[in-house]
């Protein structure tokens, strides 16, 4: 039989994210439980050399690791680049504790489509992580769009981040936190 | 039209004080300047060469007489006097201050208005018939479905960071009055041989430095569907447009890249996972929009008695005879009409207006068609209904304002951008040129001779004035630092839309009328009875024009 290929490494779109001692969740400064692995390291990551302990991997890693690291369950999450889309993960996601999206710039927002598609295409429950560049004023649609966790790494203090998680106190479309569009609801009325 | 509610109100609200915390960080240092930009930027605040820019939303070019007011008191209180209407039915202010910028957003939230998503890498403004509801040729009112995508648009959570700005017209007449096939969506509705109403979808539309006609992707989607269609064109436009060079970054250069039926093929897709869920408008929920535009209180008059009048007006008055003809336009309604009041006199930058005028437009709206006024994508104002009894009283004061310039549709009726007068981005002036060209083609005997034609001026290959879609287009060049213009022919904006194409070298400024005066000497001469401008070009081409305009001096 032929080896499998080597894990190809995909190229990151931008800096790759950071990974901040704490972080907001659920609304509330905590710390980070979790480690990330960037795309692309010296050696190679297998299921036998990856460290123990909470860890989120980058998707190409834990699309060649997945079956050999069931056993690891909830310790396992993945992260997604800017380029990589939902459906990569598709079905898998409820194998997952927590999902992070990346920003590698904060005006790219393909992050966006993937809270909103693993959440509502999915049915994803767990953590829905951005990870990377955004910013404070993206907070809103962030959680609109099903972001539950923010590992935020500007300069600003996350106290003053949770100001920015809800500008707006209703909203016109539908979207993770409002089944019904104002139209409809109005229509009802 | 569209009221707000308490919901509206609130959200609007919200935004502006969200926006009044980002100035301020902004300005306290805590908000950088890279971050700061794009969240100005949807909120129409553009940094131009001599002062901010502010664009204010008029959702389908639509407004009432207390909001035309308001923007009048606001150009003075924090303004030079003047506001600007665009090619895309918005309002901008050309001077305000940064700092005021909150203040102004929060004297416009008072009458419903705002400057949400006006500028960015977002949904923008969507557009529509300046006639619509009173057109003859109109199959639905697209105003309805206008509101619901403003609705779905603003503040939409997954789309305001999108690989570059996205705008969307809506068209419901046979005419395409609404430049649809020029935006990166175009609706155009229409209904099925069981009498449904639906919508064609187009795609890939769009000016810029590499202007590309949308495409059909779907000949007629059910009403219902309207909604989550967008949102799936849109969706895998986030997903998969170009973000590493904006100049590639538009849905068009998407389109092309995919090819206009694997693109087809992928919104299909996505749609068919939403498209019974939330995005679903219900019958309800279109009737819900549709009662916001209810027939206004029309009197019923006599077939033919509007006509007798102004039969009798026009000739005794030939200069209103005139603006007649060319100004107004036919209503659906016995006894009504619509008018056009032109901002295109000789000399004055198109689409300026004064405070003053403002507010005799809104004197006008109230006191002739029911406080409503639309801006058109022509940069002109229109009164939608007029008694055609009253069209002689209205005229009389439009002049007074100086609103009755009789060339709607002509020659001197022209689209042109803000240029190197105002703008940082621009390789030429574009206002100087317009006004060269007015002044030289002020015999109106002739302008009416050469009969419809649309000339755009744009000051460089961004397109703002629309230049290839001008059955004259005139586009500001740099050779080597020095201002050139280059000419195309032969584009349209409407349902047989076209692009326009290069004559040939370019001309310094002062060549520029001479040059316009050649291309229409060959229009003349070789037109048949009754063509138009555009005919005549698609029945002679390109060659005639450009043998007349470069042949050398014997
Ligand atoms: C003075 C400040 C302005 C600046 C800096 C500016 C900048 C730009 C740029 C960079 C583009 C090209 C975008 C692209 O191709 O993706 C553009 C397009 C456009 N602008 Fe402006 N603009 C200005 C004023 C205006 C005004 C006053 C109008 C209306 C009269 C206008 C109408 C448009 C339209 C309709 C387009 C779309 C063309 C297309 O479909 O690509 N702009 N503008
Ligand atoms: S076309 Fe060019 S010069 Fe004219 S307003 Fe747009 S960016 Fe400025």
């Amino acid at each position: 039989m032929p080896k499998p290929a080597k894990p190809s490494v995909k190229k990151p779109v931008g800096e790759q994210p950071e990974n901040p001692a704490k972080l907001i969740l659920d609304g509330a400064v905590t710390d980070n439980q979790w480690n990330l692995l960037p795309l692309g390291g010296e050696e190679e990551v297998t299921a036998e050399n990856l460290a123990p302990g909470k860890v989120i991997l980058p998707l190409s890693v834990w699309l060649e690791l997945r079956d050999q690291l069931q056993e690891r369950g909830e310790d396992i999450g993945v992260w997604l680049d800017s380029d990589e889309t939902v459906d990569l993960i598709g079905e898998y996601a409820a194998e997952l504790p927590l999902i992070a999206a990346h920003f590698p710039a904060f005006t790219d927002g393909r992050a966006f489509t993937v809270g909103r598609l693993l959440r509502e295409r999915y049915g994803y429950t767990g953590e829905v992580r951005a990870v990377g560049n955004f910013i404070r004023d993206q907070l809103t649609y962030l959680t609109r769009c099903g972001f539950n966790a923010f590992a935020y790494q500007g300069d600003q203090p996350l106290e003053r981040l949770l100001e920015s998680t809800s500008d707006f106190t209703d909203s016109y479309q539908a979207a993770v936190d409002q089944p019904l569009p104002i139209y409809r609801r109005r229509a009802l009325a | 039209m569209y009221r707000y509610d308490e919901q509206d109100h609130k959200l609007v609200r919200e935004r502006v004080a969200q926006f009044r915390g980002q100035t301020e960080r902004y300005l306290a240092g805590e908000l950088k300047e890279e971050e700061f930009l794009p969240l100005r930027l949807q909120n129409g605040l553009y940094v131009q060469r001599l002062a901010p820019m502010l664009r204010i939303a008029v959702p389908y070019g639509l407004m009432n007489s207390a909001q035309v007011r308001r923007l009048a008191h606001i150009t003075r209180k924090y303004d030079k006097g003047y506001a600007h209407f665009t090619t895309r039915q918005n309002v901008q202010l050309n001077w305000p201050n940064l700092e005021d910028v909150p203040d102004i957003l929060a004297e416009l939230a008072e009458v419903e208005m705002h400057a949400v998503q006006t500028s960015g890498n977002c949904i923008r403004n969507t557009t529509t018939d300046q006639f619509a509801g009173v057109a003859r040729d109109e199959l639905v009112d697209p105003r309805p479905y206008c509101e619901l995508i403003r609705q779905w648009s603003t503040f939409h959570p997954e789309f305001a960071f999108l690989p570059r700005k996205f705008k969307i017209a809506v068209c419901g007449a046979d005419q395409d009055r609404a430049a649809i096939r020029a935006h990166d969506i175009g609706v155009q509705i229409v209904k099925n041989d069981k009498g449904e109403v639906g919508f064609q979808v187009l795609v890939g539309g769009g000016l810029g430095r590499t202007p590309i006609l949308g495409v059909a992707i779907r000949d007629f989607l059910p009403e219902t569907h309207l909604l989550s269609y967008l949102e799936a064109i849109v969706r895998v436009y986030n997903q998969l447009g170009r973000r590493d060079n904006k100049f590639k970054a538009r849905i068009k250069i998407l389109v092309k890249a995919m090819g206009a039926e694997e693109f087809a093929r992928r919104v299909e897709a996505e749609w068919e996972q939403i498209k019974d869920g939330a995005d679903e408008l219900t019958p309800e929920a279109i009737r819900w929009a549709k009662r916001f535009f209810p027939e206004p209180e029309y009197k019923s008059i006599a077939n033919g008695h509007g006509e007798a009048v102004l039969r009798d007006h026009a000739g005794e008055d030939k200069a209103f005879a005139r603006w007649l003809e060319r100004n107004t336009f036919p209503h659906r309604v016995n006894g009504y009409q619509a008018v056009t009041l032109s901002t295109k006199p000789t000399g004055i930058p198109p689409g300026d207006v004064t405070d003053r005028q403002l507010e005799a437009i809104a004197d006008l709206a109230d006191k002739y068609s029911f406080g409503e006024i639309r801006v058109t994508h022509e940069q002109n104002v229109v009164l939608a209904d007029v008694e055609q009894e009253k069209l002689f009283e209205l005229w009389q004061e439009a002049r007074k304002n100086g609103f009755a310039t009789p060339n709607i549709g002509t020659l001197t009726d022209m689209i042109c951008c803000p240029g190197g007068d105002y703008c940082s981005l621009a390789n030429a002036k574009s206002i100087p040129v317009a006004e060269a060209i007015q002044r030289k083609f002020d015999d109106l005997d002739y302008l009416y001779d050469i009969g419809d034609l649309d000339l755009n001026i744009s000051g460089c290959m961004n397109a703002c004035g629309h230049h290839h879609i001008g059955h004259i287009g005139i586009l500001g060049v740099d050779k080597k630092g020095e201002e050139f213009y280059q000419v195309q022919l032969g584009g349209s904006s409407n349902e047989k839309a076209s692009l326009g194409k290069v004559l040939g070298p370019s001309f310094s400024r002062d060549e520029m009328p001479n040059t316009i005066g050649k291309i229409l000497d060959v229009f003349v001469e070789n037109r048949h009875p009754d063509e138009l401008f555009i005919d005549t070009y698609n029945r002679i081409g390109l060659q005639p024009f450009k043998e007349r305009v470069y042949a050398k001096a014997s």
